[in-house]
């Protein structure tokens, strides 16, 4: 009793310790940000005191931390309770999952009753969570892109998010190939996404060839930058092939600023030819795609066939992923980040291997590029910069790596996240950073940290994400 | 079949700056047989191995595989990847290096890459799913069973080597390596860390791949137990040289290795070694 009674003290007391030194490294953190104000209009230099402004805001971050640090950190008590809460509630969803889908359902059906006008966004709910009870998750999710449009057709807005998500979640797969399953840290990726986008712009502009011609070539050649980005980094490990592959997405970008004469330098290209379909372009004309198909003119058509496009492109990467993790040069591309040496050791070309990884990595790269170009009409070397680099490493990185539906669902909250937080300004890269930080303290090793096996005797197991290695290379 | 030896190791000299590893080291390791590298801590084993599978260039000398059919393989030019590959030799490594988030069976598949990636007409076939790479893929999927049973790993087929104990991790290692279809398998210190009972349950393993399969063996141990007992030769290393070789029960009784293991005076050693 009294061992219980001076263990709760000491957690009350540890609480407060922790509580009052956060507090102190707030307070001398904020004392000159917030405490004091330079008043220009009361004369050069003159310091007004906010005491209440900055008493405040230590005082939020020891009440903060000091309930962190009791309920979280001192109290597994508390993370037993949510844990059972949490347990009780899927056990009660799982037994009574019948009957709650048709609650579902009826609600449904009153909020269909009473606006009709929702119909669509019912739909793309109800077919969400019915594929999701019986399909798993990444089913759900396939099923929300493809009915997007459907439900969104009214809405350009979150179709161009959509679109933008899309391109994201591709370029993740895409460099998961290198950093996630070969486990080359590859910090330049947005080179390869500019190769593209500059080959699709260059070509289709001098030779008038269609996109459909114009993405194999655009793919190729940044399949080909990747080649060549691969050889001189083969040595390289780690934070070496970090700071190597970071110079070269910079070399790219600034070959493209200063080659004037074929690139236009920092006036970037415009007027890149659209993407038709299939030859049939999507204007107002009599040759138009509305015109053809008997439909009343819209813009809309045109967004909507591109959101098609990237979803396929996308949903092509996965695939190709997926196929290729289950063929040896996947295998040896995951043997390759789990152990370099045994890998040689068994008389697989260790060159090749990686040299495959940053070709095929880049190729759905150049993919991408392509279609940024086709759906902007206008490129410049501004859109590739060392940020986009670094969003869609962190993608992966939060993704999990070597995790598709984790790079997914990562590159779809990152990306609307961004587009959500418009209007904050400035404070959603602060937002932003604290996510990034919250997940690394919760989740350091992705959304979706376990490994699948491509392969099984009797069943598949999932791997937990201890044993698998991050790569060193 | 040739009568050749399967390795000739013809003075090899291993030197890193100015320590000198392996000085002037010849030997053959005959087909069939299980040779063994003794020798004390520091001897130069690990070196002469990682010369044999190419992971050092040797400064000098020379070392050939002789195939079953006759073909030639000069090794000390070869980088290590391809003496897997080409030669057809396998190693296991002193501190396991398994992958170990990788599941048992998808380390013996790693192991036949180069099969299956020709199976897989480099991966072209295979994207589609033609039948010609799902016939291998089966094949490869029985020979890892094969492996798998005979180092009794059946059971943990679908876990991830890092998840084995330290015994099985080290069974799992020479399945892996068996699986390249080696002529010869280089083995460092199979036994180290194992007890009792599983450095029997070794024994009884590396006999096995000796009678069924045509691989040779070339072995580096501490354990006497085993190399006593299943080993045909024996060489034995000192400070980069070779100071003696033959039986097992030669070696038991060799003044020279006793000296060598047990430590005498540096003139005891001269003069057994002058005798």
């Amino acid at each position: 009793m009294s061992a219980a009674r001076s263990e709760k003290s000491s957690v009350l007391s540890h609480a407060l310790k922790d509580a009052l030194i956060a507090a102190i490294v707030a307070f001398g953190l904020f004392i000159l940000l917030l405490g004091f104000l330079i008043d220009d209009m009361r004369g050069p230099g003159q310091l007004i005191g906010r005491p209440v402004l900055l008493a405040s805001v230590v005082g939020m971050v020891f009440v903060g931390r000091f309930l962190i640090s009791l309920l979280y950190y001192n109290a597994p008590a508390l993370r037993y309770w949510l844990g059972a809460i949490w347990a009780a509630i899927s056990a009660f969803a799982r037994q009574y999952k019948w009957q709650l889908l048709a609650l579902m359902f009826a609600a449904a059906a009153c909020w269909a009753f009473y606006s009709p006008r929702d119909w669509p966004l019912i739909l793309i709910i109800i077919a969400a969570v019915f594929i999701g009870v019986r399909f798993g998750f990444s089913a759900a999710l396939l099923v929300v892109a493809i009915l997007f449009p459907v439900t969104f057709y009214n809405n350009p807005y979150y179709l161009g998010i959509a679109i933008i998500i899309l391109t994201y979640v591709m370029l993740g797969w895409g460099l998961n190939i290198v950093v996630g399953l070969a486990g080359l840290l590859d910090l330049g990726y947005v080179a390869f996404y500019a190769v593209g986008a500059y080959s699709y712009a260059i070509i289709a502009q001098t030779y008038g060839w269609s996109f459909w011609v114009c993405l194999p070539l655009a793919g190729v050649f940044a399949a080909f930058f990747g080649i060549l980005l691969g050889f001189p980094v083969l040595r390289l490990r780690g934070d070496y092939l970090a700071i190597v592959t970071l110079a070269f997405g910079e070399i790219v970008r600034i070959v493209l600023l200063n080659w004037v004469s074929f690139t236009n330098g920092p006036n970037g290209i415009g007027s890149i030819p659209r993407a038709t379909f299939f030859g049939i372009p999507f204007n107002a004309t009599d040759e138009g795609f509305a015109a053809r198909f008997g439909l009343e003119f819209d813009p809309t058509h045109r967004t909507v066939f591109l959101f098609y496009v990237i979803l396929a492109l996308a949903l092509l990467t996965n695939w190709v992923t997926i196929r290729l993790r289950k063929l040896p040069v996947g295998r040896a591309w995951e043997a390759l980040r789990e152990d370099e040496i045994a890998v040689r050791s068994l008389g697989i070309n260790p060159t090749n291997t990686k040299l495959t990884a940053f070709a095929i990595g880049a190729m759905f790269g150049g993919f991408a590029g392509a279609f940024f170009a086709t759906r902007q009409g206008f490129i410049s070397p501004d859109s590739f910069t060392f940020p986009e680099s670094a969003l869609i490493l962190a993608i992966v990185v939060l993704g999990g790596m070597g995790s598709q539906i984790g790079v997914a669902v990562a590159a779809t909250v990152m990306t609307a996240s961004f587009e959500l937080f418009r209007e904050f300004e400035q404070f959603r890269l602060v937002i932003f950073g604290f996510a990034m930080v919250g997940i690394m303290v919760w989740r350091p090793r992705g959304l979706v940290s376990t490994r699948d096996p491509t392969v099984f005797l009797k069943e598949r197991k999932t791997i937990s994400a201890n044993h698998v290695a991050e790569g060193r290379g | 079949m040739t009568s050749e030896p399967i390795l000739i190791l013809n003075e090899l000299t291993m030197r890193f700056g100015g320590l000198l590893a392996i000085d002037n080291l010849s030997f053959r390791a005959k087909r069939g047989d299980i040779t063994a590298l003794i020798g004390p801590n520091g001897a130069g084993k690990t070196t002469v191995f990682n010369c044999i599978t190419g992971f050092y260039q040797p400064t000098s000398g020379s070392i050939h595989i002789t195939h079953d059919d006759g073909e030639k393989f000069a090794l000390e030019k070869l980088p290590d990847f391809k003496i897997a590959h080409r030669v057809h030799v396998a190693r296991t490594f002193q501190n396991i290096r398994l992958f170990p988030g990788m599941t048992a069976l998808e380390n013996l598949m790693v192991a036949q890459h180069n099969t299956l990636m020709r199976a897989s007409g480099f991966t072209i076939f295979g994207l589609f799913g033609l039948p010609i790479y799902r016939r291998a893929e089966r094949e490869a999927i029985e020979l890892a069973r094969h492996w798998l049973a005979k180092t009794q790993l059946t059971d943990r087929a679908d876990d991830p080597a890092g998840s084995l104990p330290y015994g099985a991790q080290r069974r799992l290692e020479i399945a892996r390596a068996m699986c390249t279809r080696p002529v010869l398998l280089c083995l460092d210190e199979p036994a180290a860390g194992l007890n009792p009972r599983e450095s029997d349950e070794l024994n009884v393993l590396l006999r096995a791949i000796k009678s069924e399969t045509k691989t040779s063996i070339l072995l580096i141990e501490h354990d006497m137990n085993v190399v006593m007992e299943i080993s045909d030769h024996v060489v034995v290393l000192d400070h980069g040289k070779k100071i003696s070789e033959g039986t097992p029960e030669f070696i038991r009784n060799d003044q020279k290795v006793i000296a060598a293991y047990l430590g005498v005076e540096e003139d005891a050693v001269e003069a057994a070694v002058r005798a």
